[in-house]
């Protein structure tokens, strides 16, 4: 198996660069006519893309990008996605039996189809990106909840707090989401992976961020129109892409084991959403 | 019992369906602003205009609109296309082939690499194999489809010569599309494979097979793979619908002429009635083949058909 720090190298350098962007003298949106499709060389290592923009500086504003997506989706689905499926779980009755309705139709779509739809039909933008995810996501940590909070219900601890006439609000707060906390937190470091593919599964469908924004996934859709003059527009930000994403998995992987979290069937990866 | 288990289990599903024509009728309501200024632009003649608002119905109250909706659904009628000028049925019938097409092929070329790799990587557990197997694995989930798709119409198409860029013409055509979308299948059955082959390597029929001195690669393929594809074969139905999701952006990516495509082309043209039919299209068939593959599996194993199971 790969020693942890590599991909937790690879994963804080992106976040770093991410965080920093804005700092970095950084030009991606400066047009530079003779370099146009240019490959890498010792001046630009990635080269020029069909605007004659550095390549390079694009990469490091995707990340910005592809990071702050993965951070307002996965943050937003997990707050609400948790927070119904504990409501529901614990709530039982009909408000358990709406919730699980609820979310046997959003199951209903494959992948990212409904995120698709919606950032389609709402048009593109950074916002729409954020709202159609979530839209997805949240379905995944509500469902993880509930089974997590159904099985806590019944433990003895829980069963004591009720006796000695604790308010259910609290023993929420203090006697089961505290135990529930490690699968989630594994859950969402799958789901992290899964929002950098779909924000860039959009951005690459011409649905996500809108130009001159970059994306790794526009700029691989850019880069799909001269792929035989110009392969390096597409080779350079799926690099970036694979390299994050296959990080997030095998750290997602060492924190299942870490946090011993047995709910899932061992060494099987989370598959990404497109 | 078997019955009550499938009455029960096809209400559930229709009462899902249900949820999803809801959700998709509202999704017409979601286009910020007028649909029909969207749909026609700003420049569009208020007759024209008119005549949109009238065909897709939004002068009349939300109520109505949905009442007719579910009545024209209910005679399989998913309304004209605001582009091509045809009903949208025709279209997703013209189009439903060549998805079919590319699905089963990326099964089958998704099935090619699972097997041998997860066997081997079960057999063969903790040495160089199975590490090899696991890393291939993990690269397979890894590589998103709207990349790997391009990369491999670089080296395959432009490079090598050897397949078409894009499109559907013969077989050849058909090769780049299908490992795009097979890849990550592949990856996923084959850690599948893996700990399904795992579990039946202890089995007590393992050990007779090979008390009686049979050769290893027999005991391997007939004892132990045949016991172990059991699960997986049923877990392929669920998987099923990744594929489906999977195929609307590498149908994209070569220009396949599916149903995938069909729901990109419509939104960049604002055909939002063939977005809203594609979508319920495609769910309903997820539904559908969940609902097959929770059959499949009542049918192979007695204990949950007979209610052991919720």
């Amino acid at each position: 198996m790969m020693r942890p720090w590599i991909p937790l190298g690879v994963i804080l350098l992106w976040a770093l660069v991410a965080l920093l962007a804005p700092a970095l003298p950084l030009s991606p949106n400066s047009i530079d006519l003779p370099h146009i499709l240019t490959p890498g060389s010792p001046d630009e290592w990635l080269g020029y893309d069909d605007l004659g923009r550095p390549v390079f500086d694009r990469l490091l504003v995707g990340a910005r990008t592809s990071f702050l997506v993965a951070f307002a989706v996965v943050g937003v689905s997990l707050v609400i996605g948790s927070l119904l499926g504990t409501i529901g779980a614990y709530a039982g009755g009909w408000l358990d039996l709406v919730l699980v309705r609820v979310m046997d139709v959003f199951l209903a779509f494959p992948g990212i189809l409904l995120a698709i739809a919606l950032a389609g039909v709402m048009g593109p933008g950074i916002d729409n990106v954020v709202i159609a995810l979530s839209v997805v996501s949240w379905v995944g940590y509500a469902r993880l909840a509930r089974a997590q909070v159904l099985s806590m219900k019944e433990r003895d601890h829980v069963h004591a707090a009720v006796a000695i006439g604790t308010s259910p609000p609290r023993i929420i707060a203090r006697h089961v989401l505290p135990l529930i906390g490690a699968p989630l937190i594994v859950e969402a470091s799958f789901g992290m992976a899964s929002v950098v593919i779909g924000e860039a599964g959009l951005s690459f469908l011409g649905l996500g961020v809108q130009p001159p924004t970059a994306s790794w996934g526009s700029m691989i859709r850019d880069g799909t129109r001269y792929m035989l003059v110009a392969p390096h527009m597409v080779i350079a930000p799926g690099l970036a892409l694979m390299g994050v994403v296959l990080s997030v998995n095998v750290l997602g992987d060492r924190l299942r084991d870490w946090l011993d979290v047995k709910n899932q069937p061992q060494n099987s990866f989370k598959s990404p959403l497109p | 019992m078997f019955i009550r288990f499938l009455i029960s289990r096809f209400l559930t599903a229709l009462a899902v369906v249900f949820g999803v024509v809801c959700l998709v009728f509202f999704l017409l309501h979601l286009v910020p602003g007028d649909p029909v200024e969207v749909m026609l632009g700003e420049s569009a003649r208020p007759a024209d205009r008119a005549a949109l608002q009238q065909a897709l119905g939004l002068n009349q109250p939300v109520h109505v609109q949905f009442v007719r909706y579910m009545a024209n659904l209910s005679q399989f009628d998913l309304g004209t296309s605001f582009y091509s000028k045809r009903p949208i049925r025709d279209l997703l019938l013209e189009r439903l082939p060549a998805t079919v097409e590319l699905g089963v092929a990326a099964l089958l070329v998704a099935l090619l690499m699972a097997v041998p790799l997860g066997i081997l990587a079960a057999v063969k557990k903790g040495t160089a194999w199975d590490v090899a197997a696991t890393g291939i694995a993990l690269f397979g989930v890894s590589i998103p489809n709207f990349w790997m798709g391009p990369m491999l119409i670089l080296v395959g198409a432009l490079w090598l010569g050897w397949f078409p860029v894009s499109g559907r013409e013969g077989v050849a055509s058909l090769v780049l599309p299908a490992l795009t979308l097979g890849t990550a299948l592949a990856a996923i059955l084959s850690r599948m494979i893996r700990s399904a082959m795992l579990e039946i390597m202890n089995e007590d029929f393992m050990r007779t097979a090979r008390g009686k001195g049979l050769a290893e690669r027999t005991v391997i393929l007939r004892h132990g793979l045949r016991n172990a594809l059991l699960p997986v074969i049923t877990l392929v139905g669920l998987q099923l619908g990744a594929l489906l999701s999977g195929a609307v952006i590498t149908e994209t990516v070569f220009s396949w002429p599916g149903i995938g495509s069909l729901v990109v082309e419509a939104i960049h043209r604002r055909d939002y009635p063939v977005v809203q039919a594609t979508v319920l299209c495609i769910s309903t068939s997820y539904v559908a083949l969940n609902v097959l593959t929770d059959l499949a599996y009542a049918w192979i194993d007695p204990r949950v058909r007979l209610g052991s199971q919720p």
